[in-house]
């Protein structure tokens, strides 16, 4: 379904370069709910924008249903991000529309009938639990409110795949539960393939059925997220799992060392 | 009561008159500078490094003649558009006469206004815009100009304040208007009462104009506070 070939993206700045992703390589199944998992500033974000071209890589090539869209520009690039939905860190919604018209914003981006618009807008509401809430404004919303909105917003267009880009970092415990169960459903009821970006080793094992490692910019560990995070191959993953549960990585090998020698 | 019975009696259509040109002056070339000073603000914004289409040579080249428009005193643009105004309106008195510097000394100001407020926007909005396939054009009307409104309100009465101040300077150079009356009554004829009405009349339209742009900018302000 997506398939990240050799990709690299470099930024030039006045002070020299900086290496945000070397040579990343990654394979999207279809249905898969795909996670993303590094520390701040190891290129997730950039990795996941570079799906929808947000971000042009330097190298390489972003391939979606066998299709190189790398190079797609204008009409055939908005084509392209209709067919993928994103959501956000901070929701990313339009404070001065109402819940009803965040969601119909991609169809009247397409110039859909406003009737149909609508209707479409307030099946989606009901889906994530928030038809009765239509009228209101963003600010009016708690964050997992907001959230709930902003993928309804991405569900419009009738996506294949969807990007969360740290969809749960700004909410608390129960709301991330949530928003992950509704994602899940969302991936299975609905098909939609998704990518997701955390930073956050629970996050990943509650919902994704594969996640890569990423660190530095290239990509430390890819496989099953049972066994990535329960028998880890790279000290990238090592680090990330040691970080998570507040040890230095030489406690969390001793830790491993003694659970493994028991067993 | 007699006294006030006879200013008026002598002064209020003039003065009455006077408050219409100034009020009708500052509306027209309010709204021509928007129509003006809106285009190059978007353009401020939308070729600023990091914006959506990044031009540093247009972008400053731009900047300096927003600066220059901006640096050069109303009275003294007045008086250098005396030959453009004639060429424009056909005359260079009189209230369509002022309107053409008037227009001119305000664009600028507007541009600046409007890349203030567009640049208040946060850029996740116009991220989320583009991961939805919006085009630039798109994101202006659908974005910028609507996440924006209740600043570019806000902003509007300030445009609209500074230009009302602006008419009675061009007041004195023929256009007529409530400065004009304050200037040729209130001190060259030294009658203190027209000079103190003209002021009072000031102070309520400018109120006026700041109040209800207050009011419309909270009632369509829907942001978090």
């Amino acid at each position: 379904m997506i398939n990240l070939t050799n990709l690299s993206k470099t930024y030039f700045g006045r002070f020299g370069s900086h290496e945000a992703l070397r040579d990343v390589n990654l394979h999207v199944e279809r249905g898969d709910v795909f996670g993303i998992i590094g520390q701040s500033g190891a290129g997730k974000s950039t990795l996941v924008r570079c799906i929808n071209l947000l971000e042009r890589p330097t190298e390489g090539s972003v391939i979606i249903d066998g299709k190189d869209v790398t190079a797609y520009r204008g009409k055939e690039l908005s084509q392209l991000r209709e067919s993928i939905g994103m959501i956000f860190q901070n929701f990313s919604l339009f404070q001065q529309r109402t819940v009803l018209r965040n969601v119909t914003f991609p169809l009247e981006l397409r110039r859909e009938d406003k009737t149909a618009a609508e209707k479409r807008a307030l099946e989606l509401l009901e889906l994530v639990g928030l038809a009765d809430k239509a009228a209101s404004y963003p600010s009016q919303l708690s964050g997992g409110q907001q959230q709930r909105v902003a993928i309804a917003r991405a569900l419009a267009n009738n996506p294949e795949i969807m990007l969360c880009d740290e969809a749960t970092s700004a909410l608390d415990t129960m709301t991330t539960h949530a928003i992950l169960d509704l994602l899940r459903d969302i991936n299975k009821e609905l098909g939609v393939t998704m990518v997701v970006i955390t930073h956050s080793l629970s996050v990943a094992k509650q919902i994704c059925n594969k996640v890569a490692v990423i660190e530095g910019g290239a990509i430390a560990e890819v496989g099953a997220t049972d066994e990535v995070f329960g028998n880890p191959q790279s000290d990238a993953t090592r680090r990330l799992i040691a970080a998570d549960s507040g040890l230095s990585v030489e406690e969390f090998e001793a830790a491993r060392a003694a659970t493994s020698k028991e067993a | 009561m007699e006294a006030i019975t006879s200013f008026v009696d002598q002064y209020g259509a003039l003065m009455a008159q006077g408050t219409w040109d100034t009020v009708v002056m500052t509306v027209l070339s309010t709204a021509f500078a928007y129509v003006i000073g809106i285009p190059l603000g978007v353009l401020l914004i939308l070729t600023a490094p990091g914006g959506l289409h990044p031009h540093r040579v247009f972008n400053s080249v731009l900047g300096w003649l927003v600066n220059i428009g901006r640096s050069i005193p109303f009275i003294i643009l007045i008086v250098f558009m005396i030959p453009m105004t004639r060429a424009i309106v056909g005359t260079s008195l009189g209230v369509a006469a002022a309107i053409v510097p008037l227009t001119v000394a305000a664009a600028p100001f507007v541009a600046r206004m409007v890349e203030q407020s567009l640049a208040e926007i946060d850029g996740g909005l116009v991220e989320a815009a583009q991961s939805f396939g919006a085009s630039t054009w798109q994101i202006i009307r659908k974005v910028f100009l609507v996440e924006s409104l209740p600043s570019l309100i806000r902003g509007l009465s300030i445009t609209f304040i500074t230009l009302f101040g602006f008419v009675a300077m061009a007041g004195t150079v023929g256009a007529g208007g409530i400065g004009d009356i304050a200037i040729r009554y209130g001190y060259q004829r030294y009658q203190d009462d027209v000079m103190v009405v003209a002021i009072v009349l000031c102070i309520v339209v400018v109120q006026l104009a700041q109040s209800l742009a207050n009011v419309i900018a909270r009632k369509i302000d829907h942001r978090s506070r």
